[in-house]
């Protein structure tokens, strides 16, 4: 078991110093995608919340995404400053994640899923019809970005950290979320919630925490998505993005935290290597998660956590005990 | 009161192919726990397969069209339970669900790429003609739509409830193990229930692209309007996704008529809120039994 | 001796089926009951029903003397309710220690302070307690899915008991557990009911057991009670004989 730590620890180090790094020898569009992932994995983690630890489906993630970057490049070309459009982005989402997850979730079906899809379907018409608030197909442009501590984030390398930062802020949060009692409730309400009902988890009302913290997650994603492109316009936040994000949850291994950061690699990184295969890409995608699905539910990770697993079960049984539990080994499972 | 009547009849219409869909996708939900996210698609594909069996095959439109049903009840019928369904279904119902979202991608991706993202008109089943009655014009179109869905529901029900293998569908939907203890061949049975929604798909396919083009797109808001047509008529229930496929026919048409034609998907989506507010059962649901 | 658990008249049918067909009875403080009965004779779905996992189809429950037929599980454990499960249901991708803290963590409080509260939701004396209390030391950071089935058996109970409750109801706590492990389950359950004064209601099929280990015993069959009294009573009772064997 501690090797497997052991190993994990590495990759994880070693992925650390290379973001920090890698920007230094990449071109100024290079750093864009790479500032791109960190953003949609934002996205992606509040989706894993909803996905992989509630087991919602949510088809609304790119809503919430938009209504953040919206929200903030509407606030911060009216000369608002960052950080209070960026809070009250978040919230709101949270807030509209609750109100419409409320009446969803009180069903035993997958209503969540058909509730998201038709929000997200709305709110890209509201996008694209109100030019009085979101300058409607034209959108809006020359999104400033924000500085920190009297420092401007303008360049792209600057700005390149400042998602990263914000990336390692969101992981500690929901970290330290999962490591909390709630994170209890919610691998109970994943594993087995019959019996977690049983216990006393209101199974419901974390279901719908769950959810309206993914689209707040969501909504601080769009935040950062608005002064990135510094410019805001419908078209990304279809329901495209949507389904986008939920593959690239589902493919990096819902559930496991650093599943989103995996599947925002795939998703965000291997388009732009893969440009000149364009449709195709798509298909592949869609092909490689319908393959998934039918052999690994839980994503790559799921996959690695399955083949380094073994080992540890024998080592279990191993371990023995006193003679009752080593003679009551013996009934058959 | 003539408008009235009219955009009655023109909703009914759409609305009766909405509610084949809508039925076929109920079906597939209550035999085995299978909610089609790529049930859109499914109405957006036999479109094509008789576009390409008349341009690729130079084969006669009827021709045309026999020939997608056959594709149609084989591939999103057969193969669709064979190859997707039966492997997935054993890791429960959420990789189902995820998976059948790939697919809905895939399939829009392939039409996209193969057959181009143009939108491409499609003949009609008969002559777009109005006919006027009490003062009312109306188009043969919609009364031919209106006709022939009322057709094959009513032929569907009759199959349900006066054959042998109809009624053992309906045990098997209602609860499988009692009835694979009572007889009942439960797998084939499951089986039909693909077959069946391949070939309701096909004909909604047939009455709704002459009206709105066969375009690769179609799935993503034919799939929405299916899914909460069945919401809103009862998840469970097939009577139920008629009644929800019509009421949102007539709703969605009275709307773009009155209100705002930009947010006609949002009546809809407010009906369906609403619904799961103060009647999660649907209006004709009976009210479900929390899980053992 | 006040009476916790009072069932009147509970029905539930599945269409046409009839799964329970009237069933009353209560159990006061302190008591151990058994429900017994050959396959098929309700007393699962009788739990189900009790417990808020089903919405009975007629009668009621009533805890305490307050009404609760049809409250939802997670209600009605924070009333002090509790059960076992007859298919084995414990979390495997948590320890024994995670499993006993998720068991109390929903009983008290609210949810906001579960959230900035202590990460082990102020349980971890109360887990190795319960530890201690089953003999589960060795494997106390083990991963639940990697027990043998007996020992997952074990946690399962202690999981039950970790709110402390007023009612345990045990849906076939001896099921697949060998000899030496019976001895030592009913001789814990004993231990608990006695120092805790909770009241049970256990369903069994292994006779011995239940008579060794209960106060009362229930007889169901086809939905319905046939006998109801002392375990040397009902044990000779020959409507309880037919029912199990069919007429001679």
């Amino acid at each position: 078991m501690s090797n497997r730590r052991l190993a994990a620890g590495i990759v994880l180090a070693s992925a650390g110093a290379f973001l920090l790094v890698v920007p230094f020898g990449l071109k100024p569009y290079g750093i864009f995608i790479l500032s791109m992932w960190a953003v949609m994995t934002i996205a992606a983690i509040g989706l894993n919340l909803t996905l992989g630890y509630a087991g919602q489906i949510s088809l609304a993630q790119a809503a919430f995404v938009g209504i953040g970057a919206y929200i903030t490049a509407y606030l911060t070309t009216k000369g608002w400053p960052f950080w209070p459009t960026y809070v009250f982005g978040g919230i709101s989402c949270f807030a509209v994640g609750w109100v419409l997850g409320y009446p969803a979730l009180r069903v035993q079906h997958h209503y969540l899923a058909f509730v998201t899809l038709a929000f997200n379907t709305l709110v890209y018409l509201i996008f694209r019809n109100e030019e009085w608030l979101t300058g409607g197909i034209y959108g809006i442009s020359n999104v400033p970005r924000p500085s920190v501590l009297g420092l401007s984030m303008n360049s792209p390398l600057a700005f390149y950290y400042f998602c990263l930062a914000h990336l390692a802020l969101v992981s500690a949060a929901t970290w330290w979320l999962i490591r909390s009692p709630w994170g209890r409730a919610f691998v109970a309400l994943r594993e087995n919630p019959i019996r977690a009902l049983s216990l006393g988890v209101d199974t419901r009302r974390y279901t719908l925490v769950a959810f309206a913290i993914g689209a707040g997650l969501g909504g601080i994603s769009g935040a950062l998505y608005a002064p990135l492109l510094q410019f805001v316009d419908p078209t990304p936040f279809a329901l495209g993005l949507s389904l986008n994000l939920l593959l690239m949850v589902v493919l990096g291994g819902s559930g496991y935290f650093f599943g989103p950061f995996l599947g925002a690699i795939v998703a965000v990184l291997l388009p732009e290597w893969l440009r000149f295969t364009q449709g195709f890409y798509l298909m592949g995608y869609a092909v490689l998660v319908i393959v998934l699905m039918a052999f690994s539910p839980t994503g790559l990770l799921g996959l690695a956590d399955r083949l380094t697993r073994p080992a540890r079960r024998r080592t279990a049984s191993a371990a023995g005990g006193p003679p009752e539990t080593a003679a009551e080994s013996e009934t058959a499972r | 009161m003539a408008d009235i009547l009219q955009l009655l009849v023109a909703g009914l219409a759409t609305g009766g192919i909405y509610a084949l869909v809508a039925v076929g996708f109920t079906l597939l939900w209550q035999t085995s726990q299978t909610i089609n996210f790529a049930q859109g698609e499914f109405v957006m594909l036999p479109a094509f397969f008789v576009l390409i069996a008349m341009g690729y095959f130079g084969l006669p439109f009827w021709a045309a069209v026999a020939v997608g049903g056959v594709v149609s009840v084989v591939v999103l019928g057969l193969l669709f339970k064979k190859w997707m369904v039966d492997p997935m279904i054993r890791h429960g119902v959420l990789p189902l669900v995820i998976a059948t979202i790939g697919l809905a991608i895939l399939m829009k991706e392939m039409v996209r790429e193969f057959y181009g993202a143009d939108a491409w008109p499609f003949p009609a089943l008969a002559a777009t003609t109005d006919v006027a009655v009490l003062g009312a014009v109306f188009s043969i179109q919609s009364l031919l739509i209106l006709a022939i869905c009322i057709a094959v529901v009513v032929a569907l029900q009759l199959f349900l409830n006066g054959t042998r293998t109809g009624r053992c569908m309906q045990a098997t939907a209602q609860n499988p193990t009692v009835a694979r203890l009572l007889g009942v061949r439960v797998e084939r049975m499951i089986l039909y229930t693909f077959l069946i929604n391949g070939a309701l798909v096909w004909v909604a396919s047939l009455l709704i692209t002459p009206i709105y083009l066969a375009k690769f797109t179609n799935g993503e808001w034919l799939g929405l309007y299916a899914f909460i047509a069945a919401i809103i008529g009862g998840f469970n229930q097939v009577r139920g996704a008629i009644v929800g496929g019509l009421l949102l026919g007539v709703v969605d048409n009275f709307a773009a008529a009155y209100i705002s034609s930009q947010y006609r998907m949002a009546i809809p989506l407010m009906i369906l809120i609403v619904v799961i507010l103060f009647r999660p059962q649907g209006l004709l649901g009976r009210v479900e039994e929390r899980t053992v | 001796m006040s009476t916790v658990l009072q069932v009147r008249d509970l029905k539930k049918s599945f269409g046409g089926i009839v799964a329970v067909d009237g069933v009353s009875f209560s159990v006061d403080e302190g008591e151990i009951l058994g429900i017994i009965g050959p396959n098929g004779s309700g007393k699962s779905t009788l739990f189900n029903c009790i417990l808020g996992q089903l919405t009975p189809s007629g009668g009621e429950v009533h805890l305490d003397g307050r009404p609760v037929t049809g409250m939802r599980p997670c209600d009605l454990n924070r009333l002090g309710v509790s059960r076992t499960f007859q298919l084995l249901q414990i979390f495997a991708q948590l320890t024994v220690r995670e499993n006993l803290i998720l068991a109390g963590q929903e009983h008290k409080g609210t949810m906001l302070g579960r959230l900035v509260g202590p990460r082990d939701a102020g349980l971890a004396a109360a887990a190795e307690r319960m530890i201690g209390f089953f003999r589960l030391e060795h494997l106390a950071d083990e991963h639940a899915g990697d027990l043998s089935y007996g020992q997952q058996k074990l946690l399962d109970v202690a999981m039950a008991f970790m709110a402390g409750p007023r009612l345990a109801l045990l849906d076939e706590p001896a099921g697949g557990v060998n000899l030496t492990m019976l001895a030592s389950l009913r001789e814990r359950l004993r231990a608990i009911n006695a120092e805790s004064r909770s009241t049970f209601v256990v369903i069994e099929h292994n006779m011995e057991f239940v008579m060794a280990l209960c106060t009362r015993i229930l007889v169901l069959a086809e939905g319905r009670v046939i006998a109801e009294g002392a375990p040397a009573a009902v044990r000779s009772d020959p409507k309880v004989i037919e029912a199990y064997l069919g007429h001679s």
